[in-house]
This record gives structure tokens, sequence and C-alpha cells, in this order.
């Protein structure tokens, strides 16, 4: 299941400078762990997400085997328009997840 | 002056019988929440930042998805679990009269999937029973622990007290040892917690999932070079029941965080 929490002020002053926090639901698995019978369990990871602020890329980041499960990000950027963000989640597997949250800037 | 301290003598006596003797006194009851740093404090005050409360999140859907050959969600029998469920978790491990014995949140889920909805069993540990049970107990988050207060309970809860205090393992300890003796003092750096069970199942960093209180007691079991119960197990009930019954009036936390 694909859950993610994000936390983005619902109104904020043209300029302000805020922060976004994205939470989403993900084992990370390293890759580097065994079983008790000694199989490899295959890695599957997040490997990039992203943020568009109304379309345009305004954080992109790259994760990697060494990042905990359900990974926690946080970012800043400056309120200019009222409008929508979009965060994007892609890994391991074809792993893909979406999620959005609206701002108004006064 | 003299009188005075019969008073004293006799006020002591008048509370001891209620307490025995190691065990942490009701107005020192500490959650373990009170012993993290203020990083992991953070991290369960703030539910965007909560991982547990993406498990949270799952069991809300759980509640409402119709299961099994009766193809009945928990919703439509229990309703909205904000009401139905509210002060639930905080009474369990409650006494089943069918089962004549305690049953965990965890089991009367199972239950109620073999009841009601025949549906197969959720394993233990499994993501979909700790989502389903995080969920209904993060409706009792702020009220009082009210579990072992039902009488039919006392044998259980003296079981559990006895399991709690009697020494086990390789290592030769006993719960008491560190949760009652010892707590606030270090175990290679970690902090000795009272075993105070207020926040379960909780999401432990070290696990970097949500674990029920069971698992938290095996690893203690394994800690102690001892032979840990199975999940499920009436020593391990009896166990969750005497703590849960030790954190009495303590408010509920769940999900919590814990390192």
């Amino acid at each position: 299941m694909a859950a993610a929490l994000i936390n983005v002020p619902a109104r904020a002053k043209r300029g302000d400078v805020i922060e976004i926090r994205t939470l989403t639901s993900h084992i990370m698995e390293t890759g580097f762990r065994h079983t008790a019978a000694g199989d490899l369990v295959p890695r599957d990871i997040i490997t990039s997400f992203t943020c568009r602020y109304n379309g345009i890329e305004i954080f992109h980041a790259d994760l990697y085997p060494a990042i905990a499960a359900n990974p926690y990000l946080s970012f800043f950027t400056v309120a200019k328009e009222s409008g929508k963000f979009e965060f994007e989640w892609i890994g391991d597997n074809g792993y893909s997840s979406t999620a959005s949250a609206s701002i108004t800037v006064e | 002056m003299s009188h005075w301290r019969a008073i004293v003598v006799a006020a002591l006596l008048a509370t001891a019988p209620a307490l025995r003797a190691g065990e942490v006194p009701l107005e020192a009851r500490r959650s373990g929440y009170s012993f993290m740093g203020p990083e992991t404090r953070a991290m369960q005050d703030d539910d965007t930042a909560n991982p547990g409360m993406l498990f949270v999140l799952d069991g809300e859907s759980l509640w409402t998805k119709k299961v099994g050959v009766a193809d009945k969600a928990c919703a439509d029998c229990h309703g909205d679990a904000r009401s139905s469920m509210k002060g639930v978790a905080a009474r369990y491990p409650a006494f089943d009269k069918t089962q004549g014995r305690p049953v965990t949140l965890d089991q009367r889920i199972n239950l109620c999937r073999a009841d009601h909805q025949q549906a197969t069993p959720l394993p233990y540990e499994s993501r979909d029973l700790l989502a389903l049970s995080a969920f209904v107990a993060h409706q009792s988050r702020g009220l009082a622990i009210t579990a072992g207060d039902d009488p039919q309970l006392k044998p259980f809860v003296a079981q559990g007290r006895d399991l709690f205090r009697q020494r086990e393992g390789q290592l030769n300890l006993a719960c008491t040892n560190c949760h009652d003796d010892n707590f606030d003092k270090r175990l290679a750096g970690a902090p000795i917690t009272q075993a105070q069970p207020t926040g379960y199942p909780l999401y432990r960093l070290e696990w970097q999932t949500l674990g029920s209180l069971e698992r938290r007691l095996r690893s203690c079991m394994t800690g102690v070079r001892a032979q840990a119960y199975d999940y499920g197990s009436p020593e391990l009930v009896a166990l969750e029941l005497y703590l849960m019954s030790r954190a009495r009036g303590l408010p509920m936390e769940t999900p919590a965080v814990r390192p």
C-alpha cells in the first residue's frame, strides 16, 4: 500500500519561505541482507523523489540503500503563487507513487 | 511529637499493601516517551513525521474493506471507529468469555475475522494486522489505560506479575531487575525505561517498522538469552496484561515512536 503524509502550509504570504515535509511508506530493502537460509534479499528501494510546484521542478532527490524505511524528506521553497505541489516517488520493480497538496498565496 | 510519628507510620502502613517491593509507585510511573531524546519526541508528536501514522492510514482503509466469505468489513458491524473504538485498546488484553482467558487486540481482530467475517486469520506482525490494531488503538490516543480492571482477569494479571519477576535465560535476569529496579540508568548507552506499554503497536526506529508489544517482549527475552515464548502464547498475553495493568492511568500514545 502506498500512503504518503504531506505537510504543506495551506496558506502563505507571497515571498515567504515555506517548509515542505513528506513521509512515504516504503520498506527500503537494501539488497545487502540475507535470509536465514542464506539467500540474498533483492534490493527494493525508492530511487528518486521529485517535487513540482505548478509544473516546475523545485526539488529532486536521489535515494540510496542506506536510507531508512519510510523515507522522510523536508525541504524549503519560496511561496510565489497559489497552486499545487505534486510529489512523485519512483523506485525499483516499477514502483511509482504520487501525491499532491494545494497552497493559497496571498 | 509521638502521635505525629504514629500518624505517619499509620499512613505508610495504609498505602503499603497496594505496593509490592520493587514496584514503581503510581505517581512515579512514566511513559517511555519521557526517556527519549528531543528529536524522537518531535517525530512522535508530529503526525506528518510519525511513520506510525502511515500504518494508521492503512488501517483506516482496511476498516472499510469487505473481506472473507461473509463479505463484511469491520465498519459493517462496528460503524465509525472514531466513536465505536474509542477507549477499546486502553482496556486490552480483555477477558473473552468463550475462550475463558484474556485475548490481545491482535487476537480479537483475528477472532472477529474468524467468527464474523469468515476470513483467514492475519499472521502476527503482518502489515495488515499491525495496521488494523494501530488504527483501532489510535482511537484511544490520549485516554487513560484501564486494562486489568475486569475481576475475571485477576489470576491472569497475577500470572503476568509472576512472569515479570521470574528470572530467566543465560543472563538469569527478570524483567523487574531492569524495569523496576534500574530504570533511568543506562544499558549499553540506551536508557532503561519502566516498560510501560503506552504506545503499542509502535514504530521502533531500530525495527524500521511498526511492531507489537509481543515483538518487543520477545526481543527482550532474546536479549537475556532466554527462549522467547511464541506469539499469542498464554504467557506473553499474561505478561502483556500485567504490563498494561501496571501502566494503569497513563495515557495511550499509539502510534508511539521509540528508538
